[in-house]
C-alpha cells in the first residue's frame, strides 16, 4: 500500500480540515462562497462547519472536505541529516580518533535577521531539551557571531579563523529574506572560492535538509534539532574526508 | 491570591537597584549622543530628509562645529543670527551653509532665539497628553487584562488595515513591530514606507498614518485603542520624540535590552534610554520593558530571578527620569518548558510576585515563543493557560499569544482567534484569582520566596560589580558585553561645559515642579 490519501477515520476517506479568513462580511451568503472556493480547490464533500464575522469585512471559517487526490509515497525520498546521531561523548572521540584536532564552528544569525534562540540552541554551552550545546564539547572551538551579521563580515570570519564549518540561521522567512541571505552566503564563499573547503550547514525553523541541498548547502536543520544532531552531522562529514 | 511577600528583601531589592543605577546616572549626567541631540532637533520642529534620503536632523547634528557643546546653541545661534526657523536652517545645512560658531552670538540672544521653538515642540507633546486624557475619559477602555495585539506587515497601509480589524475583534492597544534592522540604523526613516522585514518602519508618517485611523476607529468603538512602537536600538530618543509628537500610548523602552540582546554600546544606551525616559515621562507614554527576552533565550525556569531583578533595575532608571510608577509597565513572559511538571504554577507564582511587589506598575505580560511549535493546536492551549495566568494574577497589558507563533508574523484570523482565546479565558475565569488562596509552604508559595531570593541576591553581586562589569561578566543572560564594544558608541560624547540642552533643562524643571 503506497498509494495514500488522508486518514480521517476510514482508510482512503480523504478527509482535511481547512480554516482560512475571506475578505467578505459574514452572512449565509459567505458560507456558502467559502463552501465553492473550497469545491473549486478539487475538494469533495465540503462542510463549512463554522463561519463568522471577526471584524468589519472579513469572515472565517472552518471546513471539512474530502480530496481525490493521492500520493504515492515510495516516490517521495527526503533523507534528514539528524539520522543515527552520536552523543557528546561520542562525537568527541570520533574527532579526536579520526580527525585528530578541533574542528572550527562559526555560526551567526545573517542578513538582518535579529532572532538568535535558534542558533544559541545549537552552540551555547547549555543547550536544547538537555542536549549540551557545541560549545561544551572538546572537540570544537566555536564562534558565535549572533544577530543580524552581514554575510560579508561572516565569510571574512571564516576566512581568517580556517573554520571548518559555517552554521547560517534564519528564523524571519518573510517575503523570502531567509532563502536570499542563505543563497547570498554561498555565492559570496563560491566567488571567495571557499565553498570546498567548508561545511555549509543551515539551520531556522523552516528548514529542511532538502531545501539546504536545493541552495547548495551540505545540510539543513530545521524545528525540534538537538545539537548534537549537528555535531554528529559535521564530525562525520569532515571525519569522512580523512584518508583512512 | 496573597502571597506572603518579604517586605524586608524587597526593600533590600530597591536599595540595592538604587546603589546600582546610581553610578549610572553620574555617568549620563555628563554625556550625551547624536541621536539625543536629533531629539533636540526634531522637537524644535526639524523633520524631513534631503536629497539623498539623509534625515535633516542626521545632517544638522553632523555639520555642528562643536558636537560637545549640543546642538542646541549652534541652532539656537543660527537662528539669533539668520532670523530663520529652525528647519528653514537645516534645509540651508543639508544645502552645504555652514554653522555659525556659537561663541560669536551672546548666551542670552541665542537662547532667546531658540526657547520658544523648544516650547512649541513640547506645548505639542503636552496637548497631546491631555488629547489622550480626554479620549480615554470620554471613550473608557474595558478593565484590564488589556488586548495588546501585534501588526507586522511590512507595508503601512496593510498594518492599517490589521489595526483596523483587530481592534473590532477587541483589540484594545496595537503596535506596530518594527522591520528587523531598524534597531541598528543610526537615523530614524522617513515618510509612508510599505517595504520592510518582519515588520514595518517605526517613521513619523507611519505614526501618524496608524494613529488617525485608531482614532476613527475609537470613535466608532466607543473605546480609546492605544498605538505602541519601539523606543529601542540607536534611535531610541528620537523614536520618543516623535512618539510623543504624534500621541503614541505607549512605546517598548528598555533600559538594558539593546545592550544584551542588540550588541548596542551600553554607554549609549544607557545615556539615550535617560532621555527617552524623560520625554517619555514628559508625554504621558508607558512603557513596556524586556524581561521576556531573558526567558526567549535562556532557561526560563532558571532565568526567573534575573527576570524580577531587572524588573527592579528598569523601574529604578525609569523613576530616575521622572515617570510615575503607572508609566512603568514592567514585563514579564509565560515561557515554562509545557513539559514541565506543575511549570503553570511557577508562572503563576512568578506573575504574581511582580504584581504584589510593583502594585501601580501597568504589568506587560509576554505570550509563551520559545515553546511553541507548528502544532497550532497544542499552541492554542499553552496561549489559554497564558491567559489564565493572566487574568488570575491582574496583569495590565496582556500581548495576546498567537497559535501560529512559530510559523509566521499573524494572519488577520491568527488574530481574531488569539483575542477570542483571551476573551473567553478571561470571561470564564474573571474573579477566579480572587477566589483563591495561596497554601502556605506549598510550590506557588516556595516558589515565590526563591525567585525573590534569588533576584536580591543577583542584585547585590550586580551591586557589587558595578552594571557596566556586572554586563562584562555575563551577570545578565549570560551574555557579555563590554563598555567599550557594541554598536554606537562613536556617537557618545562627554559634554563641554558650555553644553546647552533646552528640552532636558525643561524636562527636568518639570520634575522638581512635580517633587
Amino acid at each position: 500500500m503506497s498509494t495514500i490519501k488522508p486518514y480521517g477515520d476510514t482508510l482512503d476517506d480523504g478527509a482535511v480540515q481547512l480554516s482560512f479568513t475571506l475578505p467578505i462580511p459574514w452572512d449565509e451568503s459567505a458560507d456558502e462562497a467559502a463552501r465553492r472556493l473550497v469545491a473549486k480547490m478539487g475538494f469533495s464533500d465540503v462542510a463549512v462547519v463554522e463561519g463568522r464575522a471577526i471584524a468589519a469585512g472579513f469572515s472565517f471559517f472552518v471546513v471539512y472536505a474530502r480530496t481525490p487526490v493521492a500520493i504515492d509515497v515510495s516516490t517521495v525520498a527526503a533523507p534528514a541529516a539528524t539520522r543515527d546521531a552520536l552523543d557528546m561523548a561520542g562525537v568527541d572521540e570520533l574527532i579526536q580518533r579520526r580527525i585528530g584536532r578541533k574542528l572550527r564552528v562559526v555560526g551567526a544569525c545573517i542578513g538582518t535577521d535579529a532572532h538568535t534562540v535558534g542558533i544559541d540552541a545549537i552552540l551555547n554551552m547549555k543547550g536544547y531539551k538537555g542536549d549540551y550545546g557545541l560549545e561544551r564539547y572538546r572537540g570544537f572551538d566555536v564562534y558565535n557571531l549572533g544577530s543580524q551579521i552581514a554575510v560579508e563580515d561572516l565569510v571574512r570570519f571564516a576566512k581568517q579563523r580556517e573554520v571548518d564549518a559555517i552554521l547560517a540561521s534564519q528564523v524571519v522567512t518573510q517575503k523570502g529574506s531567509d532563502i536570499a541571505n542563505f543563497t547570498a552566503l554561498a555565492e559570496l564563499l563560491e566567488a571567495e572560492n571557499l565553498r570546498d573547503g567548508v561545511l555549509l550547514i543551515a539551520g531556522g525553523p523552516r528548514v529542511t535538509n532538502l531545501l539546504a541541498a536545493e541552495i547548495g548547502y551540505d545540510a539543513g536543520f530545521g524545528r525540534g534539532t538537538l545539537p548534537s544532531e549537528v555535531a554528529t552531522f559535521i564530525a562525520r562529514r569532515i571525519a569522512d574526508r580523512v584518508p583512512a | 491570591m496573597e502571597l506572603r511577600v518579604n517586605r524586608e528583601a524587597v526593600a533590600d531589592a530597591r536599595r540595592l537597584a538604587g546603589a546600582i543605577v546610581d553610578p549610572i546616572a553620574e555617568f549620563i549626567g555628563r554625556h550625551s549622543t547624536v541621536s539625543v541631540e536629533r531629539a533636540v532637533a526634531r522637537l524644535c520642529g526639524i523633520d524631513g530628509v534631503d536629497p539623498d534620503g539623509v534625515p535633516l536632523p542626521n545632517r544638522l547634528v553632523d555639520a555642528l562645529p562643536v558636537r560637545e557643546s549640543g546642538v542646541a546653541r549652534s541652532l539656537g545661534a543660527a537662528v539669533a543670527e539668520s532670523g530663520r526657523t529652525p528647519q528653514q536652517v537645516a534645509e540651508a545645512v543639508a544645502a552645504g551653509a555652514a554653522l555659525p560658531d556659537p561663541a560669536r552670538t551672546p548666551e542670552a540672544a541665542l537662547r532667546a532665539s531658540l526657547l520658544p521653538w523648544v516650547e512649541r515642540g513640547l506645548g505639542r507633546i503636552d496637548a497631546n497628553r491631555e488629547r489622550r486624557d480626554a479620549l480615554l475619559a470620554r471613550l473608557p477602555q474595558p478593565p484590564p487584562p488589556r488586548l495588546y495585539v501585534i501588526v507586522a506587515s511590512g507595508n503601512i497601509y496593510e498594518d492599517r488595515t490589521a489595526a483596523v480589524a483587530a481592534a473590532e475583534a477587541g483589540a484594545q492597544i496595537v503596535a506596530v513591530i518594527r522591520s528587523t534592522a531598524q534597531s541598528l540604523l543610526d537615523y530614524v526613516p522617513f515618510g509612508a514606507t510599505t517595504e520592510g522585514f518582519g515588520g514595518t518602519y517605526a517613521t513619523q508618517e507611519n505614526f501618524r498614518i496608524m494613529r488617525a485611523a485608531l482614532d476613527e476607529t475609537s470613535e466608532r468603538l466607543g473605546r480609546y485603542v492605544m498605538l505602541t512602537n519601539y523606543a529601542s536600538g540607536l534611535c531610541m530618543p528620537e523614536i520618543a520624540a516623535t512618539a510623543a509628537l504624534e500621541r503614541l500610548d505607549m512605546l517598548l523602552n528598555d533600559s538594558m535590552y539593546g545592550i544584551l540582546f542588540r550588541d548596542i554600546n551600553m554607554q549609549r544606551t544607557f545615556v539615550d534610554q535617560h532621555f527617552s525616559r524623560r520625554l517619555n515621562a514628559r508625554s504621558g507614554i508607558i512603557i513596556n520593558t524586556g524581561e521576556d527576552n531573558y526567558l526567549t533565550t535562556a532557561d526560563a525556569v532558571e532565568q526567573a530571578p534575573a527576570v524580577l531583578a531587572s524588573q527592579f533595575i528598569n523601574e529604578a532608571f525609569a523613576h530616575r527620569a521622572g515617570m510615575a510608577d503607572a508609566q512603568i509597565g514592567l514585563g514579564d513572559a509565560y515561557e515554562i518548558d509545557p513539559d514541565l511538571e506543575n511549570g503553570f504554577l511557577f508562572a503563576v507564582a512568578q506573575a504574581q510576585l511582580a504584581r504584589q511587589i510593583f502594585p501601580d506598575s501597568p504589568l506587560k505580560y509576554m505570550p509563551p515563543t520559545k515553546h511553541m511549535t507548528g502544532d497550532i493546536f497544542k499552541g492554542h492551549l499553552i496561549d489559554a493557560m497564558f491567559n489564565l495566568t493572566s487574568v488570575m494574577t491582574h496583569q495590565t497589558i496582556h500581548l495576546c499569544g498567537m497559535l501560529t507563533e512559530a510559523i509566521h508574523t499573524p494572519f488577520l484570523g491568527d488574530r481574531a482567534l488569539a483575542l477570542e482565546n483571551a476573551r473567553y479565558i478571561m470571561t470564564t475565569a474573571r474573579s477566579f484569582g480572587d477566589e483563591i488562596e495561596v497554601k502556605p509552604g506549598g510550590i506557588i508559595d516556595r516558589r515565590a520566596r526563591d525567585v525573590l531570593n534569588g533576584a536580591v541576591a543577583l542584585l547585590a553581586h550586580v551591586a557589587e560589580r558595578g552594571l557596566m562589569r556586572a554586563i562584562e561578566d555575563g551577570s545578565f543572560a549570560d551574555v557579555r558585553r563590554t563598555p567599550q564594544g557594541g554598536r554606537g558608541l562613536d556617537g557618545v560624547f562627554a559634554k563641554d561645559p558650555s553644553y546647552w540642552n533646552p528640552v532636558t533643562e525643561a524636562l527636568a524643571a518639570e520634575e522638581t515642579v512635580l517633587r
